[in-house]
């Protein structure tokens, strides 16, 4: 699933109809617009609303011997550091994340995350709208996931939940294959005025191998602009890969079988932002502090590795 | 899933009992438990609480359990009040002067997980199995340690007596 972060954004949720390209404004692709539009409307519809009541904890439950068969034997996964994060109260978990839309980093440290504090500890996941909107993946609304925007983070950090966002979003996890081992947000800062705003801790969540489950080869940002994707569905990206069972895979919609690489996570010490950056910080030497810390943690991680996928 | 796993340890059964029964003991023997901390008011006893966690495969699993049997010197049992469904036993039974036989068994899933939850837990099982190997070995190094200890201070202060 392609997450995206909070980029301070106006607060739409995708409800509000999205600002859809004018009729006029494309009148070579006005067949295929038209089609682009009432397809960008279905989705809209199909957003949920953001329901923190959906989480469901027995369901949850009940899906971790599963999400811990895919953890454990086919990613191999190993998570580090789950102390590091305060043991109740409100945290912002801030990770950065890879695979394209199948983000096997999300299934690893979901499981974790819940077989450590236990499914009653109420933790929330912002995804992108057209994850929450895809046919199928309904149920992710019932392992806490909330469609992303400043609004229902902010929700559910005031109930008092841990809540998981990547800022990198689609842009992130469609990087190409030799920028497996970069951190990149970039440049979104939202998430730590939501942590200025909401004075709740940030955990930054780093993580590794889930860009050896594919051959990422382009973000494919022209072409999403050109069939003004951007506009309609909020993706900044189109991206090609070669992956399993496709071969050549434009859009990963569909979603892929992810090659078995090895995910390893680790999880930083706690960060409150204003014992570290004072009473007014300044978002641009958080963030950069921010990117330094997760890149230092990320190489090191990539410095263990000896081989891709085998990790 | 269900796993088991006994020795014979060269200690009288109070001896070993104080280990078992000890929630500050637990980390020291007890094979890939990441976390035993209490959680009631009491310590040890009928009713008191621990939170655990045991490594298998790529998570930690456990969860807040209570001590459901309490026989010292030789029944302590917990089953789960959160987390995975769990129940435990330590189960000790002298066998001659200073010997005693002792018993981990560990019985875990999670109702209603279906198929999954059958498949998950036939591959956790060498893992959980080996584990307990591990703790009852680890339980008979430490507590056989601490006795030839004790004893070589006895041997001592008998002879700086002298």
């Amino acid at each position: 699933m392609a997450d995206t972060g909070i980029a301070g954004r106006p607060d739409t949720n995708g409800h509000v109809a999205a600002d859809a390209p004018s009729a006029e404004s494309a009148p070579r692709l006005s067949l295929l617009g038209r089609t682009l539009r009432q397809v960008a409307g279905q989705v809209q519809r199909r957003v949920p609303r953001a329901d923190l009541d959906e989480r469901d904890p027995d369901f949850i439950r009940e899906r971790l011997p599963l999400m811990w068969l895919a953890a454990s034997v086919w990613y191999r996964g190993e998570v580090r550091g789950l102390g590091n994060i305060p043991d109740s109260g409100p945290v912002l978990m801030v990770g950065n994340h890879s695979g394209g839309n199948m983000t096997p980093d999300t299934l690893v440290f979901t499981l974790a995350f819940n077989t450590y504090f236990g499914v009653e500890r109420a933790f929330y996941q912002l995804a992108h709208n057209l994850v929450l909107s895809m046919p199928g993946l309904g149920s992710l609304r019932r392992f806490g996931t909330v469609a992303a925007s400043p609004g229902n983070a902010r929700k559910a950090l005031q109930s008092g939940a841990a809540l998981l966002v990547y800022p990198g979003g689609d842009y992130e996890v469609h990087r190409p294959f030799w920028q497996r081992n970069t951190v990149d947000f970039d440049g979104r800062k939202g998430f730590i005025r939501l942590a200025l705003q909401e004075n709740v801790p940030i955990v930054p969540v780093v993580s590794i191998g889930g860009h050896e489950t594919a051959l990422f080869l382009s973000r494919g940002e022209g072409l999403a602009r050109l069939l003004a994707l951007d506009r309609m569905f909020r993706l900044k990206v189109l991206p090609i890969s070669l992956a399993l069972p496709w071969g050549v895979n434009v859009g990963d919609m569909l979603g892929h079988i992810p090659l078995p690489a090895k995910i390893t996570i680790e999880t930083l010490p706690a960060i409150d932002l204003k014992a570290e950056f004072g009473p007014e910080p300044d978002l641009d030497e958080v963030y950069d502090r921010l990117m330094r810390l997760m890149q230092d943690t990320l190489d090191a991680l990539a410095a263990e590795r000896r081989l891709p996928v085998l990790g | 899933m269900r796993a088991t796993a006994q020795t014979v340890i060269s200690a009288p059964i109070e001896t070993v009992w104080s280990f078992v029964s000890d929630p500050e003991q637990a980390l020291s023997f007890m094979s890939g438990v990441t976390r035993w901390e209490v959680e009631s008011e009491q310590p040890d006893g009928l009713g008191a609480r621990y939170r655990m966690l045991l490594r298998v495969g790529s998570a930690e699993v456990g969860g807040l359990i209570e001590v459901v049997e309490w026989e010292p010197p030789r029944e302590l049992a917990w089953t789960s009040i959160t987390g995975v469904d769990q129940r435990g036993r330590w189960r000790l039974r002298p066998i001659s002067e200073g010997r005693t036989r002792v018993e981990i068994r560990l019985a875990a899933g999670v109702a209603g997980s279906g198929l999954a939850g059958w498949l998950a837990e036939r591959i956790a099982q060498p893992a959980i199995s080996s584990h307990l190997r591990s703790t009852v070995a680890q339980l008979a190094r430490l507590v056989e340690h601490e006795r030839m200890r004790e004893q070589a201070a006895q041997r001592r202060a008998a002879r700086t007596g002298r």
